[in-house]
């Protein structure tokens, strides 16, 4: 077992394993981002705030990170390895017919993570520092803050902001696209059936996560400046 | 038709190589693709030069000898191929071929487009057998094997060892090879006695030997000149985390 | 002519061998520990041996040319491999198996050792089965068998069409699993030179470093040959292009006879001669002539497209000249019909050498499908070869050589004349008589590998348990060593004009010519005079650039060919020697008034077995006479 941390097969379950978990954050994420599509944002500020002063979220916060950490730190390590097993390169690259988002995996990730500093410096670092507006629904006996605010002061501001997260979402949804059905295969929850049917509904994941997320800068950009 | 050859030139494991370009006059399309180097060594050794070294043996894609890199594809062009099948008909006159040789740290080139492909010995002398003396098996059908298992078996065992998993993985990983065979050993009732052992030892062997590890992108599986599927990788790690979470060794 | 003792214990035939390991002589475990074996060659005799062996408590040390053991040719056997189990409840048994292989044979094989093959044959699929071997199963999980040419039961057990491959994987895995324990070392990319022998017994051998290209020297108690055929003689063959007599030749040279050096089989099905570039011929499994039927055009010179020629027009020439068994004849019948249809000018393709494979009646009565599922990997292989689709059009075929039956003479024991030295599988000449059958080839090497060296070499052994092993500095090694290294670089100082593989095309095409499918005198003695010459201008015009010390695939194939050579003379002089038709060996001087081949039991019902004497004399032919006395010698007949 201890030879399992740092074998080929043990970094990539981890690797999965934080995958599938991110992947579930993802759902819950959308779906509270969905509430800002309906009435004037009350609904999306209650759930917010109800999120973030959950004493669950306290403990489900420092988890989430460690996701992150993990699916990062073992991305970099094992894809430097990777570079090492091959230390003089081909000079033609392999043509081999393989999908181009499985072998620029890193990349992807790379530019999702560029993505989301930028996503985490305009929201979470706001709301957890307290720049965010006040906001009551009941007439001031409790205050919110006004994230949906913040959300729609962002899209309809600045519009090559609305272009970041549309840009964000295309590279999550080519991760996704290879991360999801490789989760599976990695953790041996496959078989030469299950490969063709968990690439489309890897697909179908990727294109419900990325549209939604994408769908929501286009939505108030439409709403308010066209 | 004429062809122009950018081969690798290497004069042994130490040397520095670099590519050679060469022409070749008079090339038949019916000419196999070793042929044709076979008549490029004919034409160099009377010039004077120094032929090309390249390994091919049985020329029926069964003996795994040939590790040619041609034009961005382990074994060249065409699927389920080995290089000793591939025919000049393939290629049009004045078209420009690079050869190179399998690029892996675990196959360290010998000399042009030899490779040493020992590593996947030491990998198979970690666990891919079944340990049984001779004199004491039981008689073949004390276990039966159904035909379905059998012949998924028979797929993974198809291999025949050549490296192009290798060569055409991104990480240069030897995951393919392994999962064959673990998986060929685990479908059958002779080979699950040890099966976790196996699985535990041969994928320590192929990570010290210096490969990479399976990111899963199916190249290898494009390439095999076997056909063989990466649903064996999937069984591999399953076979390997349900022994790392089970043996206690 | 002496005669020669194969050491054949008495009694019973179907008692010999067990009787033989009752009473042989045993090494006590701990001092097997204290024995050394060298094994040469890790085809399915090789691999088997070296890894039973070491399994048994000795230290093995294997050899091999190629990078890895798993590259041996036996990997590219497709069809199966026989044994006699009766899994079909069709009347096989141990007797029927050894009847099958003496009259496939032609009556020209040894009986003890052809019993004792069968005998066996069950125990090598139990083996290969608990090493992982993934026969084909029948849906309840038993194995499943298939029917090959020249007999009437169903035997043959078979993975796809790819058998040899995985029973020599298992085997190479049983090898690879003694590596790991230490009892085998494994010598990769290494080229035996020569053998060593010490006061008559072999002691070991010298080899040549294929990478570094320093020449080793290595000793031990006994040595084990299990280098292969040498169909390779004829340049194009089936075999794979690296296959080669070098060791074979190098015991003979130093006292081990040569038996039927002339019984080489040529397969009737293998994708003809396309070009004259061609480095190999392709093999189409004899399987697929349970389907396919064999036809040439009735007009001669015919030129039209297959498809366009109807039914009346067209030959199909073996269900004419054999119609109790058709187009499943064994290997030498169906090979020699087709020639002849050739030489009269009946021949199709380009060059007139080929005849038609027809799959076109299966196809009709059975569907693609069904077709594709019992050949479907050959159909595929002939097309990435020819072009052609075997679907839509005819296959064409040609014979082409491809097992030789012919090799090192060996006793009971499978022991050569040079005490100590021993030559298993198809190195050996033993079990095939003059003409092998199908799914016999892979059988016969694991038989000796596994179930017949382990107890015969110990039976050599035991009298060598306080022997040590002799010092690789000894004079001997020391002079075999020097000879090998003169002759290395004898090839390069010759500094001619032509490359050991233009001597070797030209070799093989004397050798197919008079020396092929059918042979006479005139042509023989034709051929005595061109490999002669031949001979003179390879030592004095040979080209070989490079240098000993370092990778030179060149040097490899000079030192091949310069045996080839020597084995081609030999060839010639046994097929001259032996004046009667039998099996492979047809002699056109000897056939009956329908043109069949026609032994001549009362001269020739013997092993020749040929005796070196020196570059510049003649061999000496040495004679082991066949009894047979559990069955009766008849005209082998197929009509």
């Amino acid at each position: 077992m201890s030879k399992f941390f740092t074998s080929s097969i043990g970094q990539k379950f981890f690797m999965s394993i934080t995958g599938l978990f991110l992947m579930m954050f993802l759902i819950v994420h959308l779906i509270l981002n969905s509430l800002l599509l309906f009435g004037d944002g009350e609904l999306f500020n209650q759930a917010a705030n109800f999120m973030s002063s959950n004493p669950i979220m306290k403990i489900v916060e420092p988890v989430l990170a460690l996701g992150f950490i993990v699916h990062i730190v073992y991305a970099s390590y094992i894809t430097l390895k990777n570079q090492m097993a091959r230390p003089q390169k081909y000079k033609v690259a392999n043509k081999a017919k393989a999908s181009w988002a499985s072998k620029n995996m890193y990349i992807l990730g790379g530019l999702v993570f560029v993505f989301l500093v930028i996503h985490l410096a305009n929201f979470f670092w706001k709301i957890k520092f307290g720049t965010v507006a006040a906001i009551s629904y009941d007439g001031g006996q409790t205050e919110l803050h006004d994230v949906y605010g913040l959300v729609v002061g962002l899209f309809k501001g600045w519009w090559w902001y609305d272009a970041l997260y549309i840009a964000g979402a295309i590279f999550l949804f080519l991760h996704l696209t290879h991360g999801f059905w490789s989760a599976f295969q990695t953790i041996g929850w496959d078989n030469d059936k299950w490969i063709s049917r968990l690439k489309v509904i890897a697909y179908i994941y990727a294109v419900i996560i990325a549209g939604g997320f994408a769908f929501i800068p286009l939505f108030f950009l439409v709403k308010y400046v066209v | 038709m004429k062809i122009k050859l950018n081969i690798w030139k290497q004069a042994n494991a130490k040397a520095k190589g670099k590519f050679e370009k060469y022409e070749l006059d008079g090339v038949d399309t019916e000419m196999s693709f070793l042929e044709m180097l076979d008549s490029l060594n004919e034409k160099l050794i009377k010039e004077g030069k120094e032929p090309v070294a390249f390994e091919h043996d049985c020329h029926e894609a069964i003996c795994g000898c040939c590790s040619l890199y041609i034009n961005g594809h382990p074994h060249g062009p065409g699927s389920e191929t080995a290089t000793c099948q591939v025919h000049m008909r393939s290629f049009k006159d004045g078209d420009t071929i690079t050869i190179e040789p399998w690029r892996a740290k675990g196959f360290p080139v010998l000399k042009d487009l030899m490779v040493d492909r020992n590593a996947f010995d030491k990998i198979m002398s970690a666990g891919g057998f079944v340990s049984i003396d001779a004199g004491q098996a039981p008689d073949a059908n004390a276990n039966l094997v159904g035909k379905i298992d059998a012949d998924k078996a028979f797929d993974a065992a198809a291999c025949i060892g050549c490296g192009a998993c290798v060569a055409a993985c991104k990480n240069s990983s030897a995951t393919l090879f392994v999962a064959a065979k673990v998986s060929q050993l685990a479908l059958l009732p002779q080979g699950k006695v040890e099966a976790k052992r196996r699985a535990l030892n041969m994928v320590a062997k192929m990570d010290e030997l210096g490969f990479g590890s399976c990111t899963n992108t199916g190249a290898c599986e494009v390439e095999c000149p076997k056909g063989i599927g990466i649903d064996f990788i999937a069984k591999l790690n399953r076979e390997y985390l349900c022994a790392s979470f089970s043996e206690s060794e | 002519m002496s005669k020669l003792d194969a050491k054949i214990p008495e009694g019973p035939l179907a008692e010999k061998w067990s009787k033989y390991k009752a009473t042989q002589k045993l090494v006590s475990p701990n001092n097997r520990k204290k024995l050394d074996i060298i094994v040469v060659g890790t085809g399915i005799a090789g691999a088997p041996a070296a890894a039973s062996l070491a399994e048994m408590g000795y230290n093995v040390k294997v050899f091999c040319f190629q990078d890895s053991a798993r590259r041996a040719h036996s990997v590219a056997a497709q069809g199966g491999i026989n044994a006699a189990r009766n899994n079909k409840n069709d009347g096989d048994s141990v007797d029927r198996l050894f009847y099958d292989t003496i009259k496939g044979g032609d009556f020209r094989a040894r009986e003890a050792n052809v019993y004792r093959l069968a005998e066996v044959s069950s125990d090598v699929i139990d083996q290969l089965t608990a090493q992982g071997v993934p026969f084909a199963r029948e849906y309840g999980g038993t194995l499943a068998n298939r029917t090959f040419g020249g007999v009437q039961v169903s035997r043959t057990n078979y993975a796809q069409g790819q058998t040899g491959q995985q029973i020599l994987l298992g085997s190479y895995s049983a090898l690879k699993r003694q590596v790991a324990l230490g009892k085998v070392k494994m010598f990769g990319r290494q080229q035996m030179l020569d053998v060593v022998v010490i006061d008559g017994k072999a002691r070991g051998i010298i080899t040549r470093n294929l990478v570094t290209g320093e020449m080793e020297r290595h000793a031990a108690h006994a040595v084990v040959l299990a280098t292969g055929g040498y169909g390779t003689i004829y340049y194009l063959s089936t075999l794979a292009v690296q296959s080669n007599a070098s060791a074979a030749m190098q015991a003979y040279r130093k006292g081990a006879f040569f038996g039927n050096p002339s019984f080489i089989q040529i397969h009737p099905t293998c994708i003809p001669v396309l070009n004259e570039y061609q480095s190999k011929l392709t093999l189409m499994s004899e399987s697929l002539r349970n389907d396919g039927r064999i036809w040439v055009p009735k007009a001669e010179g015919d030129k039209r497209k297959p498809k366009d020629i109807p039914d009346e027009e067209r030959d199909y020439f073996l269900e004419r000249r054999y119609p109790a068994f058709g187009n499943l004849v064994p290997r030498d019948v169906a090979s020699r019909a087709a020639k002849e249809r050739c030489d009269n000018g009946f021949g199709v393709g380009k060059t007139g050498l080929a005849v038609y494979l027809d799959f076109r009646d299966a196809l009709a009565k059975q569907g693609k499908k069904v077709i594709k599922g019992k050949y479907g990997n050959l159909f595929a292989m002939y097309e990435k070869i020819t072009g052609e689709v075997p679907y839509e059009t005819p296959m064409m075929i040609y014979p082409a050589g491809h097992y030789t039956m012919g090799g090192l003479w060996v006793d009971y024991n499978l022991q050569t004349t040079i005490p100590g030295l021993f030559a298993i599988g198809e190195a050996n000449f033993s079990d095939h008589g003059a003409n092998r059958l199908g799914a016999n080839s892979l059988l016969q090497g694991a038989a000796d590998g596994y179930f017949v060296a382990p107890y015969t070499v110990s039976n050599y052994l035991a009298d060598e348990i306080s022997t040590k092993v002799p010092s690789t500095d000894s004079p001997e090694f020391v002079e075999a060593e020097n000879e090998a290294k003169a002759i290395l670089d004898k090839f390069l100082s010759i500094n001619g004009t032509q490359t050991a593989s233009s001597f070797h095309k030209r070799l093989g095409h004397i050798m197919w010519t008079y020396a092929g499918m059918q042979r006479n005198e005139e042509g023989l003695k034709k051929a005595q005079e061109l490999i002669g010459e031949l001979k003179k201008e390879f030592w004095s015009d040979l080209k070989i650039p490079g240098k000993t010390d370092e990778i030179n695939q060149e040097l490899e194939k000079a030192s091949r060919v310069a045996d080839f050579i020597d084995l081609a003379i030999l060839i010639v002089n046994d097929a001259l020697n032996r004046k009667e038709s039998c099996g492979a060996h047809f002699r056109e001087e000897s056939r009956s008034e329908g043109g069949e081949a026609m032994r001549i039991d009362d001269k020739y019902s013997f092993v020749a077995a040929w005796e070196y004497h020196g570059e510049e004399k003649e061999p000496k032919l040495h004679k082991e006479e066949l009894k047979f006395e559990n069955v009766e010698v008849k005209v082998r007949s197929y009509k």
